[in-house]
């Protein structure tokens, strides 16, 4: 190969390079920063880490997770209890279990719990506040009254304290896994319901809605293909950040008694609630559910963080 | 019979717990087929506020909208003031249209041009798909804008300041429309891209007969382009005429100080700048007298009974009253000798 057709080839190939570059949409821009973002780089490792744990947990897990193997070598009432050792790295719990299976299983109970009570009151949430941003916006005046009687809804929501609303709904439907994602869940709802409300408030009220208008577009592809679309960057963010709290509102309610009562499935913030009991003596037993909970919660808000910052247009160069 | 009349628009905006804020009050105007109308003032003169009450944008809550625009485009005589929102909505894009003054953010950001343009043709000529988009790039082609069918693909921060406006351009006209209205349409694009647009504009006025209502603080905008001009000072016509008559002969003492205020490039080095005394809020109610008055260097105590009427030109010594020059003025000004001066 002579010298200029190589010479060639690296133009073109600096020519592909830069038109790809010049940017694309707001969503691949976004992504494209994400990319290079050092946040979004640990969160995002964090969260994939605690995902794959959660998913091959069961399986890796080098002992059964409820089976009360090493019961005779854990006497709680005379405070002997067992740290980490060669068979079992994190230690026993209170019941001889293994406490390095325990926690591997229990990202799942844990994952699971975050994410189904997060997407419940981010549908819920979206769909109350997309219905009611439009409704204000667009409506005339019979939306303006569905908007006051939606909102002021969520705002009985808010003026309850989030864990007092958990507890309220998780005492009303009795004890069980679903209770849990469902109180956890509610609590979410006014928060996103608020926030893509105001954020397609705040889209309703620019120009390039004005000139939809002008041009006599439908107010129906107005609010769908136009405000939409914009308005979901805040709410994105916020998931991530609801998936941190989450977890440990379901940890919170799992410490008052109130989380799922199936002993066969550990959770993280079941193994937190147990393991108060036995602070005094062995802090340990309540350390390790707790970081894995604070971990993932950090991963969590860290890739909300740089999510927010990577959608936002102020921010861009 | 003109397209479009508007007879003593009057917007008023209700306080918060204060009094109610007048921004037009009492406009009249018409605009004929295939003519370009001209509404000059400085901010908060009202001219934006018109714009928005003829194509029924203002918001429904705390706006009185009264007077008549009387139009008749559709082969009917209609109302645009008083018309049904769903009616005045299907007349917007298709008879009515308008251009806003920043392209980009009167672009949706995260949606690519050709959708946007694509919009406008399925909701009201019915286009879809491949039909769609070969007429979307046929509009942007028309409004030159080189490789059409690649920059359908693009997003708005994709596109420079003069693409973004004759992307919006294609838009407005998508549907030639009968009357288009442009919102400054210039003012956030650097000279020569001002140039470019206008002479678009004056391109789709000749081969469209479309009618344009130009809304702009620019008097060189106004030079350039419009057929008949009305200047608004706190929210009244003070003047009207064609554009030729309103540049040779101002009446109004407030024209007469616009272009007297225009920085010229032949004026000798050093030489200051000659501004209208005072700002806007310098006024003083139409219903006690002149609006200008305050600030008006040809002022005597008569100008304080009520607003002056906006009436025909007086006769200035031997010459005939000029046809269709209006203005609103006690004692107008007769700039024939002062004109020289000015512009030696």
């Amino acid at each position: 190969m002579s010298k200029t057709t190589e010479k060639i080839d690296r133009l073109a190939e600096l020519t592909t390079r830069t038109t790809t570059a010049s940017g694309g949409s707001l969503w691949t821009e976004a992504l494209r920063r994400l990319r290079s973002s050092k946040m979004a780089l640990v969160g995002g490792t964090v969260m994939a880490l605690f995902i794959v744990i959660a998913i091959v947990g069961p399986w890796v897990a080098p002992y059964d997770p409820t089976a009360q193997t090493w019961r005779d070598e854990v006497f709680t009432n005379r405070g002997v209890f067992i740290g980490p050792r060669g068979d079992n790295w994190l230690g026993l719990d209170h019941l001889g279990r293994d406490m390095f299976s325990r926690m591997l299983v229990g990202a799942r109970q844990t994952l699971l719990v975050g994410v189904v009570s997060t997407v419940l009151g981010f549908v819920v949430g979206a769909l109350v506040g997309g219905l009611s941003g439009a409704a204000l916006a667009f409506g005339g005046k019979a939306g303006q009254r569905l908007d006051t009687v939606l909102m002021r809804f969520i705002d009985m929501m808010l003026a309850l304290p989030s864990l007092l609303l958990a507890v309220s709904v998780a005492a009303i439907l009795g004890q069980s896994l679903t209770t849990v994602m469902i109180a956890v869940g509610v609590i979410q709802i006014p928060v996103f319901a608020r926030l893509l409300r105001g954020s397609m408030l705040a889209q309703a009220g620019s120009d390039y809605v004005l000139a939809a208008r002008a041009l006599g577009v439908r107010r129906r592809r107005i609010v769908l293909a136009h405000v939409l679309p914009n308005s979901l960057g805040p709410v994105i963010v916020q998931t991530t950040l609801a998936l941190a709290t989450a977890i440990i509102e379901a940890a919170a309610l799992s410490y008052l008694g109130l989380g799922n009562p199936d002993a066969s499935q550990p959770e993280w913030g079941v193994m937190l609630s147990q393991a108060q009991r036995f602070f005094d003596a062995e802090p340990m037993m309540a350390v390790y559910p707790a970081l894995g909970i604070i971990i993932t919660a950090l991963g969590f808000t860290l890739l909300g963080e740089a999510m927010r910052e990577a959608l936002d247009p102020k921010l861009r160069s | 019979m003109p397209l479009l009349t508007v007879d003593e628009l009057t917007v008023t905006f209700a306080g918060r717990g204060g009094p109610d804020t007048t921004a037009v009050s009492g406009v009249s105007f018409t605009v004929d087929q295939g003519e370009v109308v001209g509404l000059v003032g400085e901010s908060g003169c009202g001219k934006s506020v018109t714009s928005l009450a003829l194509m029924g944008l203002l918001p429904a809550k705390g706006v009185t909208v009264g007077g008549t625009a009387r139009y008749t485009g559709t082969g009917t005589d209609v109302d645009l003031l008083t018309l049904r929102r769903s009616a005045l909505r299907d007349l917007r894009g298709t008879q009515l249209s308008m251009i806003f003054q920043d392209p980009l953010s009167s672009l949706n950001p995260v949606v690519p041009i050709g959708v946007q343009v694509t919009e406008i043709l399925s909701r009201h000529r019915g286009l879809r798909g491949a039909a769609a988009r070969k007429e979307a790039a046929a509009l942007l082609d028309r409004v030159g804008i080189p490789d059409p069918t690649r920059r359908l693909k693009e997003y708005p921060h994709q596109l420079s300041g003069g693409m973004r406006q004759r992307a919006l351009i294609a838009m407005a006209v998508a549907c030639a429309p009968r009357l288009l209205i442009a919102d400054e349409p210039t003012t956030a694009l650097d000279v020569t891209i001002q140039a470019q647009i206008l002479e678009l504009l004056r391109e789709l006025v000749d081969d469209q007969g479309t009618a344009l209502l130009m809304i702009t603080h620019d008097l060189g905008v106004v030079a350039g382009l419009c057929d008949r001009v009305n200047v608004l000072y706190a929210g009244k016509a003070v003047e009207a005429a064609d554009r030729h008559r309103l540049f040779a002969d101002p009446a109004h003492p407030y024209t007469h100080g616009l272009l007297g205020s225009i920085p010229r490039l032949d004026a000798p080095r050093g030489e200051r700048l000659n501004p209208i005394r005072g700002s806007i809020n310098d006024r003083i109610a139409w219903e006690d007298g002149c609006a200008f008055a305050p600030r008006c260097d040809f002022y005597t105590p008569q100008c304080l009974g009520g607003a002056p009427p906006l009436a025909d030109r007086p006769a200035d010594g031997a010459a005939a009253p000029p046809e269709g020059h209006l203005v609103r003025c006690v004692h107008p000004v007769h700039t024939t000798a002062e004109a020289t001066e000015v512009s030696r």
